[in-house]
């Protein structure tokens, strides 16, 4: 690490004001030549304001922003791009049916004689992903390609636009534990040819790994900078948070009682019409928690797809409380089988965007009393019940009646398990149940999880943070390929056994 | 009502507002290039839609089957269905009623008009019925299927009523025997007619009374019911119902039933209270005017009774204009089209006027969701 000379970058007490809320608040960051800087933080920590104030989106209220020691004025994007600024955003801003060397060049094409130099491109592509260990093909088609590899083609196309400061917007949210490594490691090369990297996560663990100095923002100002040599997760979480916050979480043993959910021998197709279960069979006991570990896309949606009714199955059978519900509806899994969903993707399944909070929290019960009398909505008991989740669950809305769309993650989550907790069940499906969101609700989701164990409900988790799956489940099933590769009991597992079991490899050791 | 809520009214209120007052301006303008002049126009169609008794009741009777119309259509937004058949739906209506209307003499009026009204609105919930099933069990898009059925219900309205030609073709079923070679039905029985409530001059039956308390009814069903919320929510992001629990096919083809049926009701009512026969030159226009109503009213009963209100005017008001300034009554077209141009695409509105987007309002655009589901 360089900090001898005048940093690459450096904001000076920025501030930004949006109408009625400030942002960013004296911030102040420096950036040196060839290090990796962590910005961590809680959602709505300002992380995204900054870097959009860096990035040219954004201009600050007061403050500065400082390249190589000049201070500059951009624009736009394009400015901070001509300066040597690029972006991976975490949503990927690429073209699916493009070639990677089409949505390379795309905005900033080489013309050679009016048509498209595409060679010359892929030249420039194949040299850079060399120098930077970036394996990637230019030839291939953006959707044809894993999400590990898109992403490399993210930050290609920031390095063939001359960036020589990468801001990455957590760029490990989508990726596979092995996926993960390998960005680790173009990072490590990227830092070692003097690019400079701001990494923005909220995972503590990554933070440690990889970066050379930790800084961490809480409600839109700089709360500290941390050595990763020296500081350890649980430090670093009480920054972010504001108060302690209990990393591991509290369980004691399980005592699992009768079987509520049994599949047996499930086969189903994926919406691309290839199976996706072959066979699955497990039991899940009351009182227990089952987690279902694996890479995403080995069969865990469709999974929970055909238990929660949503996915039809081609064979098998899904017995919840003994009783078959395979196909079934899902009014009557939820309603006769006395289950509950937090479905995968929130948006698309979990709540409706421009309903309000209230009515959000009665999506799938609003034609029961109390919250219907006859054929007609009692919007006095909604309210009245919106107003308990809200409080107990900790939801953090301006009022019942904002729209659920408007939201943060964070608290959007939390809405979907106040009203899928909070009614009397046997058996709770929950599947990735705290993607996207921070610390302080991880932490709470996660304890109302073991406490829906401890009153004798049976939980199915399924993650595809290995963290989550180790911390919370009493045994551990492994999907591999749409089967169960394994299923093992807590104590005994390991990281790396489950590490093996996760990539296909099944041995005597990994138990 | 609190400050929020009334803000939010004042909200939803503007954009149509905005859009009604840039299509007049722009058909002044129009008015103005061709050397017409606007204010006298203007002034004209007030006249003709609220400067009397009589311009009323023409602004009332044009309003009356706009409400069931723009209701139809824009019950079917809720779901996130886009219902161009409201026009064929509210021809088949109109042949059902009076089918029942020209028969059963000698029934007595409180059986044989609701029949007749019963009739039209079960021809319009059948029409709407062929499209959602189609959508549901096949994937066809409603919007083809209504617009081909719009063709279907058209020429098999003038089929019942063909007089039969010169070489002794059989003439329709409907036909009116005694018009000799003209393709038109008897007129309905006495006892299939809505009574007046104000009779001539101003020539207004009890078919508003009908519609309005229609529109309140179908208010009440959209916000207050469970059947309401199951429809709302398939609307606003059909995998959610599904997730809910709700049977999205099922919302799907009743949707469209109630759909129909209001457009079929329209129909009846405008047959049996106003015109009391049909002819094959007649047509569901008022059925594709629903589009406009729905959308101006942005897709809620009671802002579709408003809308329905303002276009009945403007229809009312067109050929005193004409009469006074000597415009075209063929402008008040353009400036409904117009209406609806800047209401189907806010955006226009909102950057002529300058208005932000309300921030914490995640506004479903009903017209987006309907298509390519």
């Amino acid at each position: 690490m360089n900090t001898s000379a005048i940093p690459v970058l450096e904001a000076r007490n920025v501030t930004k004001i949006f109408p009625g809320v400030v942002a960013n608040e004296d911030v102040n960051l420096t950036l040196h030549k060839g290090e990796i800087l962590a910005l961590l933080g809680e959602n709505g920590a300002g992380k995204s304001t900054l870097m959009n104030i860096i990035f040219g989106l954004y201009h600050p209220t007061h403050g500065e922003i400082l390249v190589n020691g000049q201070p500059i004025v951009m624009k736009t994007p394009r400015d901070a791009i001509k300066l040597g600024i690029g972006m991976v955003h975490q949503h990927f801003q690429l073209v699916p049916v493009m070639t990677v060397t089409d949505n390379i060049m795309l905005g900033d094409e080489s013309i050679r004689n009016g048509l498209l130099d595409r060679r010359a491109v892929a030249a420039r592509i194949r040299e850079l992903s060399q120098r930077y260990g970036l394996e990637v093909d230019p030839d291939a088609v953006i959707e044809d390609l894993p999400v590990g590899v898109r992403q490399r083609v993210e930050i290609l196309k920031a390095l063939y636009r001359n960036a020589k400061i990468l801001i990455l917007d957590e760029p490990t949210a989508v990726l596979t534990p092995q996926e993960i490594e390998g960005l680790f490691d173009v990072m490590e090369t990227l830092r070692r040819q003097g690019e400079s990297i701001i990494f923005i996560t909220h995972k503590l663990k990554e933070v440690l790994r990889i970066a050379d100095r930790i800084m961490v923002l809480r409600g839109g100002r700089v709360v500290g900078e941390a050595d990763p040599k020296t500081a350890t997760q649980q430090q670093l979480a009480s920054m972010m948070v504001g108060r302690e916050v209990i990393l591991t979480v509290d369980k004691g043993p399980a005592h699992p009682g009768e079987v509520v959910l049994g599949v047996e021998r499930l086969a189903a197709t994926s919406d691309l019409g290839e199976p996706a279960l072959r066979g699955v069979s497990f039991e899940v006991r009351a009182g227990e928690i089952l987690g279902v570990a694996g890479v995403q896309g080995n069969g865990q949606t469709e999974l929970v797809e055909v238990i929660t009714g949503l996915r039809k199955a081609d064979s098998g059978y899904v017995r919840i409380g003994g009783v078959d519900m395979t196909n079934a509806s899902p009014r009557r899994i939820t309603h006769d089988g006395r289950s509950s969903h937090v479905p995968e993707d929130r948006h698309a399944y979990g709540m409706v965007d421009t309903y309000t909070v209230a009515d959000n929290l009665v999506l799938n019960q609003y034609y029961l009393p109390p919250f219907a009398k006859g054929a007609t909505i009692q919007e006095k008991a909604i309210v009245e019940h919106a107003k308990t989740l809200v409080e107990t669950f900790d939801v953090r809305t301006p009022s019942i009646y904002t729209q659920g769309g408007s939201l943060s993650g964070g608290n959007q989550q939390k809405m979907v398990v106040a009203r899928e907790f909070s009614r009397p069940i046997n058996l709770l499906i929950a599947s990735q149940p705290t993607r996207g969101i921070d610390v302080g609700s991880i932490e709470f989701i996660h304890n109302q999880i073991v406490a829906k164990r401890d009153e004798g409900v049976a939980v199915l988790l399924v993650s595809a943070e290995l963290d989550e799956i180790m911390a919370l489940s009493d045994r551990i099933a492994v999907m591999y390929k749409g089967e169960i590769i394994d299923i093992v009991e807590r104590t005994g597992a390991t990281r790396e056994g489950l590490g093996l079991l996760m990539a296909g490899i099944k041995h005597e050791a990994a138990q | 009502m609190n400050a929020s809520s009334l803000r939010r009214f004042g909200q939803v209120l503007l954009i149509p507002i905005l859009a009604v007052f840039s299509a007049l301006l722009v058909g002044a303008v129009i008015m103005w290039i061709f050397g017409d002049d606007p204010i006298a126009a203007y002034r004209g169609l007030w006249n003709g839609a609220f400067g009397s008794a009589r311009a009323w009741s023409t602004t009332i009777r044009k309003m009356t089957p706009l409400i069931l119309t723009g209701l139809s259509v824009a019950v079917a937004f809720k779901a996130g269905l886009f219902n161009i058949g409201a026009s064929g739906q509210f021809i088949i209506g109109t042949v059902c009623s009076v089918a029942v209307g020209v028969n059963f003499e000698g029934l007595p009026a409180f059986i044989h008009l609701p029949l007749a009204l019963l009739a039209g609105v079960a021809g319009g919930v059948l029409w709407g019925f062929i499209p959602g099933a189609l959508k549901v069990f096949t994937g066809a898009h409603e919007v083809i299927v209504t617009i081909m059925l719009n063709y279907v219900a058209s020429l098999f309205a003038a089929w019942t009523v063909y007089a039969g030609g010169t070489q002794g073709q059989t003439p329709g079923p409907l036909w009116d025997r005694t018009a000799g070679a003209i393709s038109r039905t008897p007129e309905v029985f006495m006892s299939a007619r809505l009574p007046w409530i104000f009779a001539e001059p101003y020539r207004i039956h009890w078919g508003v009374a009908i519609a309005l308390a229609v529109a309140l009814v179908m208010w009440w069903v959209i916000f207050k019911t469970t059947l309401g919320f199951s429809t709302r929510t398939v609307g606003a992001n059909a995998k959610a119902a599904r997730y809910a629990g709700i049977n999205v096919r099922w919302i799907t083809i009743l949707t469209m039933m109630i759909a129909g049926g209001l457009a079929g009701l329209a129909g009846a009512i405008e047959t049996l209270g106003l015109n009391h026969r049909f002819a094959p030159e007649f047509t569901g226009g008022v059925g594709f005017d629903g589009i406009t109503v729905a959308l101006l009213g942005q897709t809620n009963p009671i802002g579709v009774v408003l809308s329905a209100f303002l276009l009945g005017a403007l229809d009312a008001g067109s050929a005193r204009m004409q009469f006074d300034s000597g415009v075209a009554a063929d402008i008040i077209q353009v400036i409904q089209a117009l209406v609806l141009a800047f209401v189907a695409a806010p955006m226009i509105i909102r950057q002529i006027y300058r208005i932000r987007k309300p921030g914490d309002q995640v506004e479903a655009t009903v017209f987006s969701s309907g298509w390519g589901r």
